[in-house]
C-alpha cells in the first residue's frame, strides 16, 4: 500500500505550489458538486450537455474547456516569468521550471489552440453552409469527449505521479527510460495520443460537413472563406496526425515495452523521432493558424461593409500554404546537421511561404481600404493581428535563412518569434472570433467597452511580454535556461517581459469579468444579425434553434445573407407554415461520454504500467464501440409542428 | 452542392444499395478520408522501416528469420480472403443474403488463418531470440507488420459484429453501407500486405537490392 502511495505522490506533487493547487482544486470540485446537488442539475448536466451530440453544444463544451486550459497554461507562463523577473532567481528549482515549461507548451498548442479552434468550427462551419448538423454528430462528441479525457489526464500529472518535463516537443533522449524513468512523460504521450484520436476524427469530419453538406447552389467557390480555411485545416490534420501518432506510440513502447526505436543503444535512432515530430508539428502550425486566417476573412468585411477582396486569391493562398506547409519540416533541426543541400532546400521553401501570407495580409488590408471601419472588439484584435503577424513572418524568414538560424536556433529570439505568430495569429484569431460569434452561441452580445480594456491590456502586454525577448535572444540568451546570473545585460529586458506577461494576465481577468457580466447584463440579441453581417448564420435566430434552419437556405450569391438582403429577400426568407418538413435529427447519446471515459481509464492505467486498470479501460472501449455499433435507434424525425411552435414564438412564420 | 438536398428527400434508386441513402453515403465518404489517415499511419511506419532497417545491432538479420514458406501461406490467405470479400459484396448487391453470409465468413476464416500463421512466425522469431529489444530493425519490423496484423485481427472482430447484424436485420440500406465500409477496410488492408511482401520481406531477403 505505502509504495502505492509513493508512486502516486512522489516529492514532486508535494511542493508548496502543487499543494495549493491541490486545495484549489479540492474546493472547486467541491463547489461545483455542490452547487450542482443543490439545485438539482445532475439531469439537466447530463441530458443537455455530456450526452448531447448537438454541433452548437459540443462548440461550447470545446470553448469553456479551451478558456480553462488557457488559465491553466497562463498560469504556467506567469510561474516561469516570475522565476525569470529576475537574476540568480529561486522561486522555482531547476527542475520544477522543467517541468512548467512543458506543460505550458503542450497545453496551449494542444488543450487551449486547438479546442478553441474547433469550438468555432463547431459553432460556426454547419450554419455557415447551411447544414443541420455535422456529417457524424456522435463522432463529433466522440472527439470532444476524447479531447476533454485526455487533457484531464495531462492535467491531473502534477497532482498524481508527476508533470512531464522534457519539454512539449519530448524529444529522445530526454524521454528515454533510463534517463527519465518518472511517470511523467507516460502521461504526455498517452493524454496525446488520446486527443489526437479525437483530432484526427475531428478532421474527417468536417472534411466530410463540408464538402457533402452544404446547401444548395453554395458551390466551392462560393463558401465562405472560413469554411475554406476549415476544409484545408481538415485535410492538413489528416495528413499530420499520423506521423504524431506513431511518433508518440513509438517512444510509448520504447518507455513500456522495450522496444529500441530511439534508444541511444540497440541501434535506435533518436533523430527519427525528431523528422516525425515535426512532419506533424510543422503543419500543426498553420492547423492552428489557417482557421484563424478564416475568422479574419470574416471579420474583416462585416466590420469594412465591402466584400472580401480577391476572393479566389485568397483560396488560392490557403491551398499554397497547406501543400507548402509538409515541406518544411527541416527547418526545426537545420543545427543537426542534415548538410548544406537539404538545409538549403528546406530553408527556400520555408522562405516560399511568405509569399502566400503576404498575399493575404494585403487581401485583408485592400479589404479595408476605403470601407467603413466599425471598431468593434472583434476587428481590433483583427487590427493587432495584420502588425503582429507581419513581425513574425519576416522574423520566420530570418531563422529560415540556415546561416542566421545557425546563431538564432534555441535563443529567445525563437521564442518571441513563435509567440509572434501563435498569440498575435491563433490568440487574437480565437478572440475575435470568440466576440464575434458570442451572440450567435449565447444570444446575447459581450460588452463592447469592458472587451476593448481587455483588448488593449492584452495587446500591450503582448508587445511588452515578446519584443523584449527578441533582444533577448540576439543578446545570446537561450530557450529553458532556468536561471541566469546579472550582468549579461539580459536583466532589465527580463524584467520588462515578466510586467508585460502580468499584463497579459490581467487582460485575461478583463475577458473573464466580460464574459461574467455580459452573462446577466449584456445586450441580448434578438435581430438574429447583430452585425450587420454576410454570411448564413446571421439568417437564423441567437441562439440557433437545435434544427438550425427550418428551411434550407438557397444561396446565388458568395455572400448569401447579405445578397439576400440587399436584394430584398430576407423577408421571404421568414418560413412558410407549409413549407416546413420533418428534419432529420441525431439523438443524444451516452456512448460518446463514456467511450472518453473508457480511454481515460486505459490512459491512467498504462500511465503507472498497472495493467489490470488498463485492460478494464480496455473492455470499457470495446464495449462503447460494440454498444454503438449494435445501436439502430441514434436518430428520430422532428416533428414540423415542433418547428412551427419555434420559428412562430420567434416572429418568424410567415403567415 | 445542390444534389444534397434533392438526395435528402428522395433516394437515387439507380445507385448501389449502400449509396442509396444519402446519410449513409456520407458515411461512405468519411470512411474514405479514414483511410486516408490510416494509409499515412503505415506510410510513417515504413518510413521508419525504411530508415531503421540496417540497424540490426546484436539482433538477427533478416536473411537469419524470414523464409519463403510462411510468407507465402500468408500472402496467399489475405490475397484470397479479398477476393471472397469482394464475392460478399457481390452477393449483397444481388440481395442474396445467404450467399453473402457465406463469402463473409469464409472471408473471416481466411483472415483468422493469416493472424494465426503471423503470430506463429513472430512467437518463432522470438523464441529464436529475435525480440524487439534486440535492434532498431526488429523494433520497426514487429511494429509495422504487427500493427498490420493487428488492423486485420479488428477487422475480424469488426465482421463478426457485421455476420450478426446482418443476420438480425437482413439486407438493409444501413447495413450494406457497414459492409461495404468493412470490405473497403479489408481491400485496403490487402493493398498495405502487397507492400510489405515486397518492401520487407522480398528486399530484406535479398539484402536490400529492391527498393
Amino acid at each position: 500500500m505505502s509504495h502505492i502511495i509513493a508512486e502516486l505522490f512522489p516529492p514532486s506533487t508535494l511542493r508548496l505550489f502543487e499543494l495549493i493547487a491541490d486545495v484549489l482544486i479540492v474546493l472547486t470540485t467541491v463547489s461545483i458538486v455542490g452547487v450542482l446537488t443543490y439545485t438539482k442539475k445532475w439531469v439537466w448536466l447530463w441530458r443537455e450537455w455530456l450526452t448531447s451530440v448537438d454541433h452548437k453544444r459540443i462548440g461550447i463544451m470545446y470553448l469553456i474547456a479551451a478558456l480553462v486550459m488557457l488559465f491553466r497554461g497562463g498560469v504556467d507562463a506567469l510561474l516561469l516569468r516570475t522565476q525569470l523577473a529576475f537574476p540568480n532567481n529561486h522561486f522555482l528549482g531547476p527542475e520544477h521550471y522543467d517541468e512548467i515549461f512543458t506543460t505550458h507548451g503542450t497545453i496551449m498548442i494542444f488543450f487551449m489552440a486547438m479546442p478553441f479552434l474547433f469550438a468555432l468550427f463547431n459553432v460556426a462551419v454547419p450554419l455557415m453552409i447551411g447544414a443541420r448538423d455535422v456529417a457524424f454528430p456522435r463522432l463529433n462528441a466522440v472527439s470532444f469527449w476524447l479531447f476533454a479525457f485526455g487533457a484531464l489526464l495531462l492535467n491531473i500529472s502534477f497532482v498524481i505521479g508527476g508533470s512531464p518535463n522534457a519539454g512539449w516537443t519530448a524529444y529522445p533522449p530526454l524521454t528515454e527510460l533510463r534517463f527519465n524513468p518518472s511517470v511523467g512523460e507516460n502521461y504526455y504521450f498517452l493524454s496525446l495520443l488520446i486527443a489526437g484520436i479525437g483530432t484526427t476524427i475531428t478532421g474527417i469530419n468536417f472534411m466530410v460537413t463540408i464538402l457533402r453538406m452544404r446547401a444548395p447552389g453554395m458551390t466551392l467557390m462560393k463558401m465562405p472563406m472560413f469554411v475554406w480555411t476549415v476544409l484545408v485545416t481538415g485535410a492538413l490534420i489528416i495528413f499530420a496526425f499520423p506521423p504524431l501518432t506513431v511518433s508518440l506510440a513509438l517512444t510509448l513502447f520504447d518507455r513500456l515495452f522495450g522496444s529500441s526505436f530511439f534508444t541511444l543503444g540497440h541501434g535506435g535512432m533518436p533523430m527519427m523521432f525528431v523528422n516525425l515530430f515535426w512532419l506533424f508539428g510543422h503543419p500543426e502550425v498553420y492547423i492552428v493558424v489557417l482557421p484563424a486566417f478564416g475568422i479574419f476573412s470574416e471579420v474583416v468585411p462585416v466590420f469594412s461593409d465591402k466584400k472580401l477582396y480577391g476572393y479566389p486569391i485568397m483560396v488560392a493562398s490557403v491551398l499554397a500554404i497547406t501543400v507548402l506547409s509538409y515541406g518544411v519540416w527541416v527547418h526545426h533541426f537545420f543545427t543537426m546537421g542534415a548538410g548544406p543541400g537539404v538545409n538549403a532546400f528546406f530553408g527556400v521553401s520555408t522562405m516560399l511561404i511568405a509569399i502566400p501570407t503576404g498575399v493575404k495580409i494585403f487581401n485583408w488590408v485592400l479589404t479595408m481600404w476605403g470601407g467603413r471601419i466599425r471598431f468593434t472588439v472583434a476587428m481590433l484584435w483583427q487590427l493587432a493581428f495584420i502588425p503582429a503577424f507581419l513581425i513574425a513572418g519576416a522574423t520566420g524568414v530570418l531563422l529560415a535563412t540556415v546561416p542566421v538560424d545557425y546563431q538564432m536556433h534555441n535563443s529567445y529570439f525563437l521564442i518571441a518569434h513563435f509567440h509572434f505568430a501563435l498569440i498575435g495569429g491563433t490568440v487574437f484569431g480565437v478572440l475575435s472570433g470568440m466576440y464575434y460569434w458570442w451572440p450567435k452561441m449565447f444570444g446575447y452580445m459581450l460588452n463592447e467597452r469592458q472587451g476593448k480594456v481587455a483588448f488593449w491590456l492584452f495587446f500591450i502586454g503582448f508587445l511588452v511580454t515578446f519584443v523584449p525577448q527578441y533582444m533577448l535572444g540576439l543578446e545570446g540568451m537561450t530557450r529553458r535556461m532556468y536561471t541566469y546570473p546579472p550582468g549579461l545585460g539580459w536583466s532589465s529586458l527580463n524584467l520588462v517581459s515578466t510586467i508585460g506577461a502580468f499584463t497579459q494576465g490581467a487582460g485575461f481577468l478583463v475577458i473573464v469579468y466580460n464574459v461574467l457580466w455580459s452573462m446577466r447584463y449584456g445586450e441580448r440579441d434578438l435581430t438574429g444579425d447583430p452585425w450587420n453581417g454576410r454570411t448564413l448564420e446571421w439568417s437564423i435566430p441567437s441562439p440557433a434553434p437545435e434544427y438550425n434552419f427550418a428551411i434550407v437556405p438557397v444561396v446565388h450569391d458568395r455572400d448569401a445573407w447579405w445578397d439576400m438582403k440587399q436584394s430584398g429577400k430576407s423577408e421571404a426568407f421568414k418560413v412558410k407554415s407549409s413549407a416546413i418538413r420533418p428534419v432529420h435529427m441525431p439523438k443524444r447519446s451516452a456512448m460518446p461520454f463514456l467511450l472518453g471515459l473508457s480511454f481515460f481509464v486505459v490512459g491512467f492505467g498504462m500511465t503507472f504500467s498497472w495493467w489490470v486498470i488498463a485492460i478494464i479501460g480496455g473492455l470499457g472501449v470495446l464495449a462503447s464501440l460494440l454498444y454503438g455499433a449494435f445501436d439502430y435507434d441514434d436518430f428520430e424525425e422532428l416533428d414540423p409542428e415542433v418547428i412551427r411552435r419555434t420559428e412562430a414564438g420567434l416572429g418568424r412564420l410567415q403567415a | 452542392m445542390s444534389q444534397a438536398v434533392r438526395r435528402y428527400e428522395e433516394t437515387e434508386q439507380h445507385l448501389p444499395i449502400e449509396f442509396a441513402d444519402y446519410h449513409e453515403s456520407v458515411k461512405i465518404t468519411g470512411f474514405w478520408f479514414f483511410l486516408a489517415t490510416d494509409l499515412l499511419l503505415f506510410a510513417s511506419l515504413f518510413g521508419t522501416f525504411a530508415v531503421m532497417r540496417f540497424d540490426f545491432a546484436q539482433g538477427a538479420t533478416p536473411a537469419q528469420l524470414f523464409h519463403y514458406g510462411p510468407l507465402i501461406l500468408e500472402t496467399l490467405l489475405l490475397l484470397t480472403s479479398s477476393f471472397t470479400c469482394g464475392l460478399a459484396i457481390y452477393q449483397m448487391r444481388r440481395n442474396n443474403q445467404k450467399g453473402m453470409l457465406m463469402w463473409l465468413i469464409v472471408t473471416i476464416l481466411l483472415g483468422m488463418g493469416f493472424v494465426g500463421t503471423e503470430v506463429h512466425e513472430f512467437v518463432s522469431y522470438v523464441g529464436m531470440g529475435a525480440t524487439w529489444h534486440k535492434s532498431g530493425f526488429l523494433s520497426a519490423f514487429f511494429t509495422l507488420v504487427g500493427t498490420h496484423g493487428a488492423h486485420v485481427t479488428v477487422g475480424i472482430l469488426w465482421a463478426l459484429t457485421l455476420v450478426v447484424q446482418l443476420v438480425q436485420r437482413g439486407i438493409t440500406p444501413r447495413t450494406s453501407r457497414k459492409l461495404f465500409t468493412f470490405a473497403l477496410y479489408w481491400h485496403f488492408l490487402d493493398i498495405v500486405w502487397v507492400f510489405i511482401f515486397s518492401f520487407v520481406y522480398l528486399s530484406s531477403m535479398t539484402g536490400g537490392r529492391i527498393a
